[in-house]
């Protein structure tokens, strides 16, 4: 902060002024009683407060947090659906060793990957970067389509298996036994009947993807050069700008308990024979 | 006994002779998955184990001569942006990798032992252990790895304690669930009435019905240990950058890519066989495991 030249002098001062120089449990303490307040100090480095620089980043963590999905669940639960309703079969197989290879590929080596082919070698889409949703639309799309396919990936495989095995669970029920029995055709069985009794734990497989996708794109806009709140904490941390880190950390960990307190809500609003006492 | 009773279990004996293999060595061999990703994590921790073997140049000299060179006869995956041979690092990249991996898997299977058995024993301390252990795992993994690392800086044995200190919770969850499960057993109870103080009942009665669980989690542990590693290397707050890591070679590879792709390349080539190795083992292992699937 202050530079290698500063004096003894100068340094105590700022230890003094950031409040350094008090016992850690004063600290302590005095941070939770302004977290309450809802104030979550001033950056060492950004020259503004935390809340306002975490406000600044939140639109492209978001954008990219819920493209992702879409790519996760487009690919997804299609997969799934099919690889169950053709059990065993090449498209079975195929798909789902896809989907293997999906939980294992690294999504930040995956990235790169993309990078190379699609930006660097074909030149269709920009390597890196990122234009808000509100100003251009048309090229937000176009800068947000490899990050959101590298992240959403990793979390179709997921889905694909989850939706796969509940897939296979429902086609095994008796009353499919019967739609068959009455002469509906293989398609109208999977996807009428089938598909959306199997979407009740798939739902929730969503939610959880959802709290994995704030980690995941930690490291997604690192690489794509994107200013969201995965950027600000690499950055605050590499400087040592720990309220910027604490007010990250306390941020992504509020929004991780609430998604997940929302999956379970989710899922007692679904599935009627599940009760919270 | 009768003739034909010694019969009967000489018949028997003789059919069991031939295999000469226990049943659930069997069992394991029988499962590709299990095999097939045992075989590649062999391949990787000899490929650790004799990397100054089969390494072809110092991982760490520099030779500006020779930077960016594409993979060929001296530089079999080519250099780095150093001049640093790609195939030396990715050996050496794999020692990292398992230590780290082997090294946290240990610990949070440690770890979630202990603190799954206290808790799972202990009613009182249920209630306190637990809400810890929620409150770890409130946090994206990725991310408290990350705000460890600032705390505690780079190293490979920071790493290990950060990762450990992430997943350890889940190990721990998963062991109290067992030890719930089991406590109330008939047979667990009659260890009691025959006056077994809780050390020897955990010993005896609990801990080996935890192994199978404790083996599919750990093989997972392991897997997700590794991609850690590689991404905290990547995001530069792992292991130092001098050290040859899977992650700190990507990473590099990064800043290059438009002139030399190979260097990302390989080490996530790497990355990706390990995870695969990994998961392959413990789908196998839980299926092998898991009654309720070994049905189907």
């Amino acid at each position: 902060m202050l530079g290698p030249d500063a004096t003894p002098g100068q340094i105590e001062a700022t230890r003094k002024g950031l409040g350094l120089d008090r016992p850690i449990y004063e600290q302590l303490v005095g941070f939770y009683g302004r977290i309450l307040r809802g104030d979550l100090g001033q950056s060492y480095f950004l020259d503004r407060p935390v809340s306002q620089a975490l406000w600044e980043r939140a639109e492209p963590t978001m954008v990219l947090m819920l493209s992702a999905l879409v790519v996760a669940i487009a690919i997804g639960v299609p997969s799934g659906t099919v690889a169950a309703a053709c059990r065993g079969s090449a498209w079975d197989r195929g798909l789902m060793l896809i989907s293997l290879l999906g939980v294992c590929i690294p999504g930040f080596w995956l990235s790169l990957n993309f990078i190379y082919f699609f930006a660097v070698r074909l030149g269709w889409l920009p390597a890196a970067g990122y234009v808000s949703v509100l100003t251009d639309p048309a090229g937000a799309l176009r800068y947000m389509v490899l990050p959101a396919f590298s992240l959403g990936f990793n979390q179709s495989a997921l889905i694909a298996r989850i939706s796969r095995s509940c897939m296979l669970e429902v086609l095994q029920q008796d009353y499919i036994r019967t739609a068959r029995a009455k002469g509906l055709s293989h398609r109208a069985v999977t996807w009428v009947h089938a598909f959306r009794n199997a979407l009740v734990p798939v739902v929730t497989v969503i939610g959880i993807t959802t709290a994995v996708l704030i980690g995941g794109a930690v490291v997604t806009e690192i690489v794509f050069n994107i200013p969201g709140l995965g950027r600000l904490i690499i950055s605050a941390i590499l400087r040592r700008d720990y309220p910027v880190v604490q007010g990250v950390v306390l941020v992504t960990a509020t929004a991780y308990v609430l998604i997940n307190l929302g999956v379970d809500l989710l899922y007692a609003m679904i599935d009627p024979r599940i009760r919270y006492d | 006994m009768t003739e034909a009773a010694v019969d009967v279990l000489a018949s028997a004996a003789a059919a069991g002779a031939p295999a000469m293999r226990p049943r659930w060595l069997r069992r394991l061999l029988a499962n590709r998955s299990v095999v097939t990703g045992a075989l590649i994590l062999v391949a990787f921790v000899l490929a650790a184990v004799l990397a100054g073997t089969l390494s072809t140049h110092n991982p760490t000299r520099l030779e500006p001569a020779s930077r960016l060179q594409p993979p060929s006869a001296r530089h079999f995956l080519g250099t780095d942006e150093f001049g640093r041979d790609v195939w030396s690092l990715v050996l050496y990249g794999s020692r990292v990798s398992l230590l780290v991996g082997v090294t946290t898997m240990v610990l949070t299977s440690v770890g979630g032992i202990a603190v799954g058995l206290v808790a799972g024993f202990s009613r009182r301390l249920d209630t306190v252990v637990m809400r810890v252990m929620d409150g770890l795992m409130a946090f994206p993994a990725i991310l408290l790895a990350i705000a460890l690392m600032a705390v505690r800086g780079p190293g490979v044995w920071n790493v290990i304690f950060a990762l450990s200190v992430v997943y350890m919770p889940r190990t721990a969850m998963l062991i109290r669930s067992t030890v719930l499960s089991i406590r109330e057993l008939d047979y667990v109870q009659a260890a009691r009435a025959l006056g077994r103080e809780d050390a020897g009942i955990a010993a005896r009665h609990i801990l080996p019905n935890c192994v199978g669980p404790l083996l599919v989690q750990g093989s997972f542990v392991f897997a997700y240990a590794i991609l850690a590693e590689a991404i905290l290397g990547f995001l530069g707050v792992g292991v130092p950058p001098y050290v040859p890591s899977w992650g700190n070679v990507i990473a590099s590879g990064k800043n290059v890519i438009r002139e030399a792709f190979w260097v990302s390349l390989f080490p996530g080539v790497a990355l990706t066989l390990a995870g695969l190795s990994l998961n392959l083992l413990g789908d196998g292992l839980r299926d092998l495991l898991d009654p309720r699937l070994r049905v189907q």
